[in-house]
């Protein structure tokens, strides 16, 4: 079975091909470097990518406050982040780096404050 | 009146760069007058990680970004006025402003930047048929809307154009539980980066239709759909592609222009290209001590160049203040075959130090070689896997090839296949 993707890692944005025979990957080819090849089989065996959204904050200046994953998440559970992430909220003052959920679905990624703020 | 050494318009990025790299050239009296009511400028909306790789080494989202710039601000003495619009800078630099505190004020200042960012195009330059219900709106706007105000403007969008802002607004919407229907784009490319399309609308399924545009939105009060056409070689529709898509939200993601409306009344001369001031290699406009950075400079995609170039402006602006800002002989930089534009526009060839002039290519190359020409010598040439629109490139020039000029000369840069 041959597989079509873009390597995202940079702006060249290379068309690579990936042959996989019975889940196992034969050859990868179209990438112009190293990377692209990594981020093929990444992306074929654990796709993630990195969320951010906003969570509801409570007594700020402003009613939210950005956060994203501390590291990429498993891209098919994106969806069910962002239902906890809109579930939960977060008292003022923050500051960058706070820690709004740990671990999130046991992904090892934490979801984090990404900006101050100092409350009413 | 007030009397400040440099006063910096806007307090973005670029407007933080440059005041910090002032203050570390050693210039006393430093304001930033910002509208908003914080520092960080566009910045603050952009909460998707992708900034400053280049800068600082790591991947942070825009308010982190800004966050980093505004703690450095706050270590130092330098004045930030917050909510207050500058609404005039004259031609002998007294800049006028205005906030809900001190009413009306007056600046003398010895040098200026101009730091006040770009905006975005909105619907008028289009020309779309149908009334204005409420639902249409630029990409900008609903960033805001969703990511400041904590808002969703609506539940089935189309978004017309696929700039980045359009295609991280495709996601962004999307996740909080929107229907993103399609994005169209008038031109056979998009102007987005390829790993914003694969991210933003290709993981959620989101359809891209090049050569596609909306030709008119209906719906009386609110949006109710909107009617798009393919378009031929010519941009003109097609007649009999019509589609009609049942729509609330219409977001428009057709572009950004430089925000000079301050820049005009003083005087000050414009790229037709950039639809920025013309500057020379320390962005000093051709009005003495007034500098210009940042995206009113020239619409910037990297936020980290946005500081590099202030940090130049920072400290031309300190050389002028010390008056160790020469004269000296000035000479032009042209873009030639495929070249769109160079920033700088003007060279002082008596520099005695690295010049990069940045540029931006009309169309993708792979393979092609930029060569940097003057008086019929050949500078540089250098052979690139890909050059692409949306990405700024640059070379550099040394003071050694500058010594060899004189002011007749002009420096041109091209593209080869
Ligand atoms: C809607 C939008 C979204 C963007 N999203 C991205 C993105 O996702 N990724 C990316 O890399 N780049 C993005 N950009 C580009 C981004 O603007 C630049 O990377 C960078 O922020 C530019 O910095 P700046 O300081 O030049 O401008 P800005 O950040 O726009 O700052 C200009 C500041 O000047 C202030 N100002 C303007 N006029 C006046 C006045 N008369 N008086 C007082 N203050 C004034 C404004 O309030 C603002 O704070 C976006 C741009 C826009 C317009
Ligand atoms: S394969 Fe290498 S050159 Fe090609 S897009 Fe990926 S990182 Fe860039």
């Amino acid at each position: 079975m041959k597989k079509n993707l873009i390597c995202v890692s940079c702006p060249l944005g290379c068309p690579i091909e990936v042959e996989i025979e019975n889940g196992e990957i034969l050859s990868v080819t179209g990438n112009t470097c190293k990377r692209g090849d990594k981020y093929a089989r990444d992306e074929l065996t654990n796709p993630v990518r990195s969320l951010t959204t906003t969570v509801k904050l409570i007594g700020g200046t402003l009613p939210v406050v950005p956060v994203k994953s501390s590291k990429p998440v498993p891209k098919d559970k994106m969806f069910q982040c962002m239902k906890l992430i809109n579930e939960a909220s977060i008292n003022a003052s923050v500051k960058i780096g706070d820690v709004v959920i740990k671990d999130i679905l046991g992904s090892g990624a934490d979801i984090v404050v990404t900006n101050n703020d100092n409350g009413k | 009146m007030l009397n400040y050494d440099l006063v910096v318009v806007g307090g973005g990025p670029a407007g933080m760069a440059a005041a910090l790299q002032a203050k570390e050239e050693g210039v006393e009296k430093i304001v930033i007058l910002e509208r908003a009511e914080t520092l960080g400028g566009i910045l603050e909306q952009c909460i998707h990680t992708g900034f400053g790789l280049h800068y600082f080494g790591e991947e942070l989202s825009g308010p982190e970004y800004a966050g980093r710039f505004i703690a450095e601000v706050e270590k130092t003495d330098i004045d930030v006025y917050t909510d207050t619009m500058v609404l005039d800078v004259s031609k002998d630099n007294v800049v006028t402003a205005v906030n809900n505190r001190d009413g009306l004020i007056q600046i003398k200042a010895i040098a200026v930047v101009l730091a006040m960012g770009c905006r975005e195009r909105p619907r008028g330059a289009l020309s779309i048929a149908g009334s204005r219900p409420a639902g249409v709106m630029t990409a900008g706007t609903a960033q805001k809307y969703v990511n400041i105000d904590g808002y969703m403007p609506g539940k089935k969008v189309v978004i017309l154009g696929s700039g980045d802002i359009g295609l991280i607004m495709a996601r962004r919407m999307t996740l909080e539980g929107a229907e993103v229907k399609v994005v169209c784009e008038l031109m056979p490319y998009s102007g987005g980066l390829k790993r914003n399309i694969v991210q933003c609308l290709d993981d959620f399924g989101i359809p891209l239709r090049l050569s596609c545009t909306v030709i008119a939105t209906h719906g009386k009060e609110r949006l109710e759909g909107v009617t798009i056409a393919n378009v031929d070689e010519n941009l003109k529709p097609i007649p009999g592609t019509e589609q009609y898509i049942e729509c609330d939200t219409l977001l428009l993601s057709v572009g950004l222009i430089p925000e000079n409306e301050l820049s005009n009344g003083v005087g000050i001369e414009l790229d037709r290209v950039t639809g920025g001031p013309v500057v020379d290699e320390y962005r000093e406009t051709l009005h003495k001590g007034i500098f210009a950075c940042g995206n009113v400079l020239q619409v910037h995609d990297l936020v980290d160049y946005v500081t590099e170039e202030s940090k130049i402006a920072g400290k031309g602006a300190a050389n002028y203040i010390f008056g160790k800002k020469q004269d000296g002989t000035f000479i032009n930089t042209k873009g030639v075959n495929g070249v769109r534009y160079i920033v700088p526009q003007r060279v002082n060839i008596e520099n005695e130090e690295d010049v990069k002039l940045y540029f931006r290519v009309g169309q993708v190359y792979k393979g092609a070689k930029v060569v940097v020409e003057c008086d019929g010598n050949i500078l540089s040439s250098k052979k690139k896997v890909m050059l692409a629109p949306g990405e700024m490139e640059n070379v550099k020039i040394t003071p050694e090839m500058l010594k060899n000029m004189n002011k007749n000369s002009e420096i041109t840069v091209r593209i080869e296949e």
